[in-house]
């Protein structure tokens, strides 16, 4: 396609995000405002994913579009649909072969390595923001470091349910320093946030925020001594593949309330399932 | 029995097909074109041009039909191409003063220098469905070429005011223009600013909280001191020549309001203003534009923050464009199931213990 520069915006603007980006990389989890382009898809979908993987991206770069942790549903195809078409990049499934991987929701199963480039989409960055609707007061709060509120929202949890009733988009600080939105992710996959030795960087296009994890930084969820965090899953194995340590999606099989759990990473799943693990009901789904 | 979540990239393919198919309609009705769409259907051409930021009418016509005729898709296409084009400069302020007037009334004054002219309006109009359009009676009304002719060098009304400083002056501004298309929205924000966002903002957004204002929440007394509509010349400095060129002609609605003051700690008895100016023949859009403007000023001209809607910079700003709105409103659409079982998990868990605390209750003599 040659209407369009290569991966879709323009140099000046990969240049602006680029910029963005390396503010975000040198001060680990401060939302850095930048110039967030209309993108053509809507608002909400991915336009900051897209925005930071049109400016990391080049011509030899393998890519990866995951949402909800598969590569198959709809958003992701589009996605990456948009990548092979506006920049001709080389594609795959596997995690491991991809240089650049785009998600939405998921951190995958199979553990991520030096020199990728992982994407976030996220779409509200401020982890303050549903304490303190004002972006001019939240700021604020960040530069002064007055993480109170959270810690009183994350106690009267505590004491309304006995628990923190925060199940994804599970707030954590950066290298001792700034509460950070690690986008909705289940909190199962917050553990992984922290040492990673991928680039983790964040794009949130309408609210026009970047963000970044550099490699192996220390990422803390919220919690108390005696309230620790604790990342978890549905209690049961895949049906597919039978692990017993990712994290799975609930289907519903028929109107008679039976189900089954299957792997929300699909590449994850398959791979087992290719090197002979079966689950439950692994022989006839297959 | 495992339902298959695969296939969304066919899915996708026939859910394209099908859209195309249902965006022609019965065949055997001709098709509209882009033209007839630019001629007939002006003032949704207006609002397309307006909110998508970019002054092209065929090409608004053309986002129109592709969008099956829902604006919002239509304004989206056209930011989303708008954003592709590269930035040369900025134009020299347009001149409405110099405006080639078609309409321009004053609800201020009963007459004026240069005259009340109702130009083509639905005002006064009876609003009773004409079946005569129906059945493609196109009979259209002659017009005095004289009268249909724009005028031209009509003065503002608030030049008037002004004269007898009975209107506050308006600050100049120091000629850098703010772009929220290149620069990320950082509040608070200047009065160009939050006029650019208010320009492009959704109409009926703008519409609900300039009646906000109307009905008590940041009244602001308005009157339309000035609504016109024209054409006027976009001349461009080129750097070569030395002088402005002029590089086109847009049309525009201005609407200028009187707003009653009884002054404040920090300012003496005088009018004041709001402002709006939007492309096309949007009279809706800049009359409401106007309001919210001056609802916003607030701060500049001393007055109290009364928690009003419209006088919540923050609020207006943040949630005006309809495009991030939309976008954000209908992501909810998208697969969520991976934190919809997060949630699960965590309910079924409160209920377990919710339930064995009743249980332990119970047992307790």
């Amino acid at each position: 396609m040659s209407d369009y520069n290569f991966a879709y915006l323009d140099e000046q603007t990969k240049r602006m995000i680029r910029r963005a980006i390396l503010k975000g990389v040198a001060i680990p989890g401060y939302q850095v405002p930048f110039a967030s382009r209309e993108m053509p898809m809507p608002y909400g979908w991915g336009t900051g994913g897209v925005q930071v993987t049109a400016a990391c991206l080049v011509p030899e770069d393998r890519l990866k579009v995951i949402d909800q942790g598969a590569d198959d549903t709809t958003n992701a195809v589009s996605i990456r649909r948009f990548f092979q078409k506006t920049a001709g990049v080389e594609v795959t499934e596997a995690t491991a072969e991809a240089t650049i991987i785009q998600t939405r929701h998921r951190i995958p199963e199979t553990p991520l390595t030096e020199g990728q480039i992982f994407v976030y989409q996220v779409p509200i960055p401020e982890p303050l923001r549903f304490l303190e609707p004002r972006e001019t007061e939240t700021r604020r709060m960040h530069e002064l470091e007055e993480y109170g509120l959270m810690h009183v929202k994350l106690y009267e949890d505590i004491a309304r349910h006995g628990t923190i009733a925060t199940s994804y988009d599970y707030p954590v600080r950066v290298e001792g320093r700034y509460v950070m939105d690690p986008s909705p992710i289940p909190k199962f996959d917050n553990p992984k946030l922290s040492g990673n030795p991928a680039l983790q960087l964040f794009g949130a296009g309408r609210e026009q925020r970047i963000y970044a994890l550099p490699p192996y930084s220390q990422v803390v969820s919220l919690d108390f001594e005696d309230h620790p965090f604790v990342a978890s899953k549905a209690e049961h194995d895949c049906d597919l593949c039978g692990a017993a340590d990712s994290y799975l999606d609930e289907v519903i099989t028929d109107d008679q309330g039976n189900r089954m759990f299957v792997c929300s990473d699909t590449d994850y799943c398959r791979g087992r399932r290719a090197a002979g693990q079966v689950g439950r009901l692994g022989g006839e789904a297959a | 029995m495992y339902v298959a979540v695969k296939g969304g990239e066919r899915a996708i393919d026939n859910a394209h097909a099908w859209l195309s198919q249902a965006r022609r309609g019965d065949p055997s009705v001709p098709e509209l074109s882009v033209a007839q769409i630019r001629e007939q259907m002006t003032l949704a051409v207006n609002r397309v041009m307006a909110e998508g930021s970019l002054y092209d009418p065929d090409l608004a016509a053309l986002a129109i039909k592709q969008a099956r005729g829902d604006l919002i898709e239509a304004i989206f296409l056209i930011r989303a191409y708008r954003t592709t084009l590269p930035r040369l400069g900025s134009s020299v302020p347009v001149d409405t003063g110099e405006m080639a007037v078609t309409r321009r009334i004053s609800a201020t004054f009963k007459d004026l220098p240069g005259g009340q002219i109702l130009g083509p309006t639905f005002d006064y109009t009876h609003r009773l469905l004409d079946f005569t359009l129906a059945a493609n009676g196109s009979e259209v009304a002659d017009v005095a070429a004289s009268l249909a002719e724009p005028a031209e060098g009509v003065p503002h009304v608030m030049e008037f005011l002004n004269k007898d400083a009975l209107i506050q002056a308006e600050l100049q501004a120091d000629g850098s223009v703010p772009d929220l298309t290149r620069e990320p929205m950082e509040l608070p924000a200047s009065r160009p600013l939050r006029l650019q966002a208010l320009a492009r903002a959704d109409e009926g957004f703008l519409l609900s909280l300039a009646y906000s204002t109307q009905r008590g929440y940041g009244r602001t007394h308005a009157f339309v001191g000035e609504l016109r509509i024209g054409a006027v010349a976009v001349e461009m400095e080129i750097p070569e020549l030395g002088f402005p060129v002029e590089i086109g002609e847009v049309e525009l609605t201005e609407c200028e309001t009187v707003n009653q003051f009884t002054g404040s700690r920090t300012e003496p008895p005088q009018f004041t203003r709001g402002y709006g100016l939007v492309f096309g023949q949007s009279e809706r859009k800049a009359i409401s534009m106007s309001l919210v403007d001056r609802a916003l000023r607030w701060r500049e001209l001393g007055e109290d923050f009364t928690g009003a809607p419209a006088q919540d910079e923050e609020f207006v700003l943040m949630h005006a464009d309809n495009i991030q709105a939309t976008g954000f409103l209908e992501h909810i659409k998208l697969p969520h199931y991976v934190d919809f079982q997060a949630e699960l998990e965590l309910i079924r868990k409160l209920r377990r213990e919710t339930e064995q605390g009743d249980l332990a209750a119970e047992e307790q003599p």
